[in-house]
């Protein structure tokens, strides 16, 4: 593990990504601040910019209106960044899979950026708080 | 030759967390004074009403509690009005009670999310804390009831999919009042508080003529002073049958949206607590064989305001057109008519009050050419609260302290 | 206005009608060719007060079908307007939003999804489909190749 790995394990710093998800999974991403779940005391903090972000939380199925602007946001993220998908949307597109205007799933989009993305996946439709606390926790541990 | 000065563009979106749907607000600025206003959707659009045909009666349900996150439960109810409205079918009563207190619990913890996006806007994040926390119990009974805290898939035609089994109600009740007397005690502190008084009001007003002109519904319209109410105009499930009033302000500004929504909550809990008292016994569903071919319009009352469902069957198994309108799609325009004239510090809020996705305004960027500066979304959001404190000042109420909460 | 009172002003406009149908109780639809819709319209929004809910555009087999669906919030009816567009090739249809905004975008999104030409709109712009969709592709047509399926463009 290189130090740059090895720096990316604690406190990260998270940009949330909305691409066209129905909401729930941002307002389950919002309740992990809050006082019941409250992850900053393990330094996890949602930032305002893709530029100050250690992973990215992407939601929702990637609209074709959507889909450059994720890559942009990739590409604006210093790396390594570690991309959490949250929720069946944002996995494989869910019951939205057929749609005439949806493009992703995103690990798709985000490996035609970068094919060596490093990419988590956290399902359920919305998946709970505890299991997104989780899904972070076993990832970095796999790194 | 007359030089040509370039307007100051604000660009608002497209990404920000705590949204429903993804959009790209661009202000005009002169100064500090919004000018124009313009929007651009695309970011969210799934192409649902397209996918709805392409799936079966019974499956459609699923698809539109998604919608929208946090009305999904009102979604549903309004397709399964349209299609129950075709069929020529009534669910049974047990059922009809059940759909009141699911969309009652939806609209409790929907409200109080929103006081807490509020609250966080204008600087005041322990607002924000708390009304995340007592929306907590809420979820927890739904998930109790339905199996998940939010998409609950708990409508289909011809009824309900879950039942409330009797030996949970006792702990609905006593969820409620703890949360009922909490949301009564932040009503008091908004109600009683001189510096959200002297920060909210006059802010963003949408009138009486421009809410009528607009069409807009839900606590949009009734902060405006136009008292429409689906549950009360055209009752469906059991609203018919419980005692409630509509609640209504008449100022049109940001206080009297943020008043409409803690009354209604409060309304809301009465509302789900005389249900769950009443809930009579017997069949929560019945066998729907066949949809027959003809046209039904399906409405309910979400959060945010009236949703529309439009559904035309040729007697087939799907639905051959499925109009879906979400609350938001009306109430959105009408930011023309409430934020323009404003300033940009109060935009935030102004955008927010409406509820259509409670931070539009995260990775805002203003670009003030007169100054050569770029703002960026931590500067405006700083302004907005700023304004808070200097109001706070004016009026000398004290600095909050800890010891305060 | 009540249903009575209600049913009563419908019929000064029945002129403008091929036919008035009523469902249910609380549920009527009001027939007429796409040239009179804008009348129609109007009187329901600015003499009866009815409030506008939305429109739905529907590629029906032999024409267009535009519904417009207003809401009386008093007696808790529901009054849609069915436009038909007869031409199938240049289908166009008067537009309401000069005297109703709240139905610009509907307008709008009937227009990207569809192809219906809104004759006379303040603001024409593509709403709903994403800035590089190709000009002449109507997703939600009958016949569009991209309808219930997710092909890629």
């Amino acid at each position: 593990m290189g130090w740059k790995m090895w720096s990316l394990k604690k406190s990260i710093w998270v940009f949330h990504v909305n691409t066209g998800a129905c909401n729930n999974c941002d307002i389950e991403i919002v309740n992990c601040l809050t006082p019941k779940y409250d992850i900053e005391r393990f330094g996890i903090k949602l930032v305002g910019s893709p530029r100050h972000a250690d992973a990215l939380l992407v939601t929702g199925v990637v609209t074709r209106q959507a889909a450059p602007r994720l890559k942009e946001i990739y590409r604006q993220t210093s790396k390594p960044c570690v991309v959490f998908t949250i929720g069946a949307c944002a996995c494989d597109t869910g019951i939205f899979h057929n749609g005439y205007h949806v493009i992703g799933p995103v690990d798709k989009i985000i490996r035609e950026e970068d094919p060596n993305a490093i990419i988590a996946y956290v399902p359920g439709c919305p998946p709970k708080p505890e299991a997104m606390i989780s899904g972070v926790v076993k990832a970095l541990s796999a790194i | 030759m007359k030089k040509t000065i370039q307007k100051p563009v604000l660009a608002v979106g497209p990404f920000h967390p705590l949204q429903e749907e993804m959009e790209y607000f661009q202000l005009t600025v002169d100064g500090e004074i919004v000018t124009d206003i313009d929007v651009r959707i695309s970011y969210n659009h799934r192409g649902i009403e397209g996918i709805s045909e392409t799936l079966q009666f019974d499956q459609v349900p699923y698809l539109v509690s998604r919608v929208c996150g946090i009305c999904s439960a009102s979604h549903p109810l309004a397709y399964i009005n349209a299609v129950e409205e075709i069929a020529g079918i009534t669910a049974p009563e047990r059922a009809q009670y059940i759909r009141v207190i699911i969309n009652e619990l939806e609209r409790v913890h929907s409200h109080l999310l929103w006081v807490g996006l509020g609250g966080h806007f204008i600087g005041y994040d322990t607002v924000f804390m708390w009304a995340w926390k007592y929306r907590e119990p809420v979820l927890d009974l739904l998930e109790e009831i339905t199996g998940n805290r939010n998409n609950y898939g708990n409508v289909r035609v011809g009824g309900c999919r879950e039942d409330i089994p009797d030996e949970i109600i006792p702990k609905i009740l006593k969820e409620l009042d703890v949360v009922e007397k909490k949301t009564e005690m932040l009503t008091k502190a908004v109600l009683d508080d001189p510096v959200l008084h002297a920060r909210l009001k006059g802010v963003g007003i949408l009138s009486k003529e421009d809410a009528v002109k607009y069409a807009v519904t839900g606590p949009t319209a009734r902060g405006s002073d136009v008292a429409i109410d689906v549950r009360a105009d055209d009752p469906y499930a059991a609203y018919g049958d419980l005692d409630w009033k509509v609640i209504s302000q008449p100022e049109g500004d940001v206080f009297a949206k943020a008043v409409v929504r803690l009354l209604e909550t409060l309304e809301s809990i009465k509302m789900v607590k005389e249900a769950v008292k009443k809930l009579p016994k017997g069949p929560i569903a019945i066998e729907v064989k066949e949809i027959p071919p003809g046209e039904g319009c399906g409405h309910a009352e979400a959060p945010r305001g009236e949703t529309f469902h439009y559904v035309r069957s040729d007697g087939g198994n799907r639905p051959v057109r499925h109009k879906i309108r979400a609350p938001s799609y009306v109430n959105v325009p009408s930011f023309r008519a409430s934020c323009i004239g404003e300033h940009i510090a109060d935009v935030t809020l102004t955008l927010a009050a409406v509820d259509p996705c409670y931070s539009c305004t995260e990775r805002l960027a203003v670009v003030d050419s007169h100054h050569n500066l770029v703002h960026d979304y931590n500067t405006l959001l700083q302004m907005s609260r700023d304004k808070t404190a200097r109001i706070r000042k004016e009026i000398g109420a004290p600095e909050l302290k800890m010891e305060d909460f | 206005m009540d249903n009575q009172e209600l049913n009563n002003r419908l019929q000064q406009i029945k002129d403008k009608l091929i036919d008035i149908e009523q469902t249910t109780d609380k549920r009527i639809y009001l027939l007429c060719e796409s040239q009179n819709s804008y009348e129609v319209c109007r009187f329901l929004f600015e003499d009866l007060g009815l409030r506008f809910a939305i429109a739905t555009g529907i590629d029906s087999d032999d024409c267009f079908e535009v519904l417009y669906h207003f809401s009386n919030d008093q007696s808790g009816h529901v009054v849609t307007v069915k436009a038909f567009i007869r031409d199938r090739e240049n289908p166009s249809i008067e537009s309401i939003s000069p005297f109703l905004p709240g139905a610009e975008w509907i307008e709008r999104e009937i227009h990207d999804i569809l192809g219906i030409e809104i004759k006379n709109h303040p603001n024409m712009r593509r709403l709903i489909l994403h800035d590089d969709w190709p000009e002449g592709v109507y997703p939600m047509r009958k016949k569009s190749p991209l309808r219930n399926e997710g092909t890629v463009i």
